[in-house]
């Protein structure tokens, strides 16, 4: 059966001031999908990502593997290249997750953004 | 005291705590209570140690709050950890250590460079978020969010508070020492205003040079950074007349610097250099150092500093480097071979910026081209960035015109 990611765009949490309720209401929406997603057996997982805010892109220079890794600060913003994928790291802090995302063969043919995701179990 | 001791007091607090914003809060309220009880019961023998103490049970009170608030888990784990840490362990390598770490995490390069110098000039300057808006002249409430976004991100990311491991040293000592010389760069040089307008930042520049180098004084370039800043603000007292315009350094009065500080800086860039492992900020230092130790402009080593300047360029690259190499390439070997290396520039990337043109102005005048002379300097005065250059640069045009 064919695999597909779905990829949510929306307004930027650091530029909207969602009230409590309205994060409950938005939350409830998106259980009521995963539950019946889960229940329809098309559900292969999928996380929530921090504000754009806490993003961190690294970059290799050249080319090729085993450049300079050049890391800044922000999303990654680039018409002409669109969000091809995406691995889910575990890692004990930023410095290892870049660490990681610095071999992936996007950072040199492209560029790997990478987000902390929430951790619900530790409420927000 | 308490301003600049804070640092040190807020380094062991985000080392207790994890977290820049509740250590931020602890260390105000013990601030607040030290500025209450001292004057009456006097300063305690251990000021650091009482503030650390007083700011560690602020802390806790406040996670202990959290705790039965909110029954959160990590809370009640932090609680225990800072409990643990009841060694009260103030000593000097501890602390050094905590702020080693205080100030790689500021300079993480997962922040921007204006996110890292304000958190570096609040953090460990103790200056406040009003005074850094003043500073980069930005409006108070945009500091502000650019400091919570930073502090929020090396939260919600996880960016370690640690020295990173010696692979990883000469890529974050580059973004640590960056950071550093930029405030030594602003306060010295306003980009606004009169040029004198941010000695303050200076002051905090120099101290944050010395705090690098006493933490990691077998870098050479922690070193040499600290030697550069002493030697140029050196020259702090020398730069303006009477009238607020800028004084060339041939023309200041080198009885106004400060030869102490020349001195130090002279000493320190010796033992950096025999660690033998040359970069930037050490050629640099050694071009201050030249330029503090001549007892008069005509006696200053132009060939040796034009020598440095070559090595400088291999570093760094760029039209900056090109044109203070070309003035001293002028005072040692002429206008003609100093215009002709200037004339190797790409115009595009130096149209404007007024330090070229001033320097092509004054080259021209020298080889007699007054009229090409003062099409320069106009260029110049367009592109001037702050009071006292403009002025200084429209006196030079009259000074030229008058020769003809």
């Amino acid at each position: 059966m064919p695999r597909y990611a779905a990829l949510i765009y929306g307004p930027d949490e650091t530029d909207t001031n969602t009230s409590p309720e309205e994060w409950a209401a938005v939350m409830a929406d998106y259980d009521d999908f995963s539950v019946r997603a889960a229940a329809a057996g098309v559900l292969g997982g999928g996380e929530a990502l921090q504000e754009t805010s806490t993003a961190t892109t690294v970059h290799v220079i050249g080319g090729a593997k085993g450049g300079e890794v050049v890391t800044t600060d922000g999303p990654f913003a680039e018409t002409k290249e669109v969000l091809g994928g995406f691995f889910l790291l575990d890692c004990a802090d930023l410095d290892e997750a870049l660490h990681w995302a610095a071999q992936i063969p996007g950072a040199w043919n492209g560029r790997v953004e990478v987000r902390p995701v929430i951790d619900f179990s530790q409420g927000q | 005291m308490i301003r600049h001791e804070g640092g040190r007091v807020l380094a062991t607090l985000v080392r207790l705590t994890g977290d820049i914003t509740l250590a931020e809060d602890a260390v105000q309220d013990a601030v607040i209570e030290a500025l209450r009880k001292w004057p009456i019961g006097g300063v305690p023998d251990k000021p650091v140690a009482w503030l650390t103490t007083v700011a560690r049970n602020r802390a806790l009170d406040v996670l202990r709050r959290e705790a039965k608030r909110t029954a959160k888990e990590t809370d009640a784990r932090l609680l225990d950890e800072v409990t643990l840490a009841t060694r009260e362990d103030t000593s000097d390598s501890m602390v050094r250590d905590d702020l080693l770490r205080l100030l790689f995490t500021c300079c993480h390069p997962a922040l921007s460079f204006e996110a890292q110098t304000a958190l570096a000039l609040r953090t460990l300057c103790g200056m406040s978020t009003g005074e850094i808006a003043t500073v980069f002249m930005v409006p108070e409430p945009t500091m502000g969010q650019r400091i919570s976004r930073a502090k929020k991100k090396i939260s919600s990311a996880h960016i370690p508070y640690r020295v990173p491991a010696d692979h990883e040293l000469p890529d974050r000592l580059r973004s640590v020492t960056a950071v550093i010389h930029a405030v030594v760069t602003a306060g010295h040089h306003s980009p606004e205003g009169s040029l004198d307008a941010r000695g303050d930042l200076a002051d905090e520049g120099v101290r944050l040079a010395r705090l690098l180098h006493d933490l990691m004084p077998d870098e050479p370039e922690c070193t040499g950074l600290l030697a550069l800043s002493l030697a140029t603000t050196a020259r702090r007292d020398a730069r303006l007349d009477r009238e607020g315009a800028m004084v060339l350094m041939a023309d200041q009065d080198r009885s106004r610097w400060h030869h102490d500080d020349i001195a130090e800086a002279a000493a320190m860039l010796d033992h950096a250099i025999h660690l033998r492992r040359p970069g930037p900020y050490q050629v640099q230092a050694a071009i201050a150092c030249l330029h503090g130790l001549a007892p008069t402009f005509a006696d200053t080593d132009w060939e040796q500093i034009a020598g440095l300047y070559v090595t400088l360029e291999r570093f760094t690259p760029t039209p900056v480097v090109r044109v203070n190499r070309v003035v001293a390439v002028a005072e040692a070997q002429g206008a003609d071979v100093a215009l002709a290396l200037l004339d190797q520039l790409d115009e595009a990337t130096v149209d404007r910026w007024h330090l070229y043109w001033s320097t092509r102005g004054e080259l021209l005048a020298r080889s007699g081209r007054t009229d090409d002379a003062a099409v320069a300097f106009g260029r110049a005065i367009d592109c001037s960035p702050n009071d006292s250059d403009r002025r200084f640069l429209v006196g030079r045009r009259h000074a030229i015109a008058d020769k003809r």
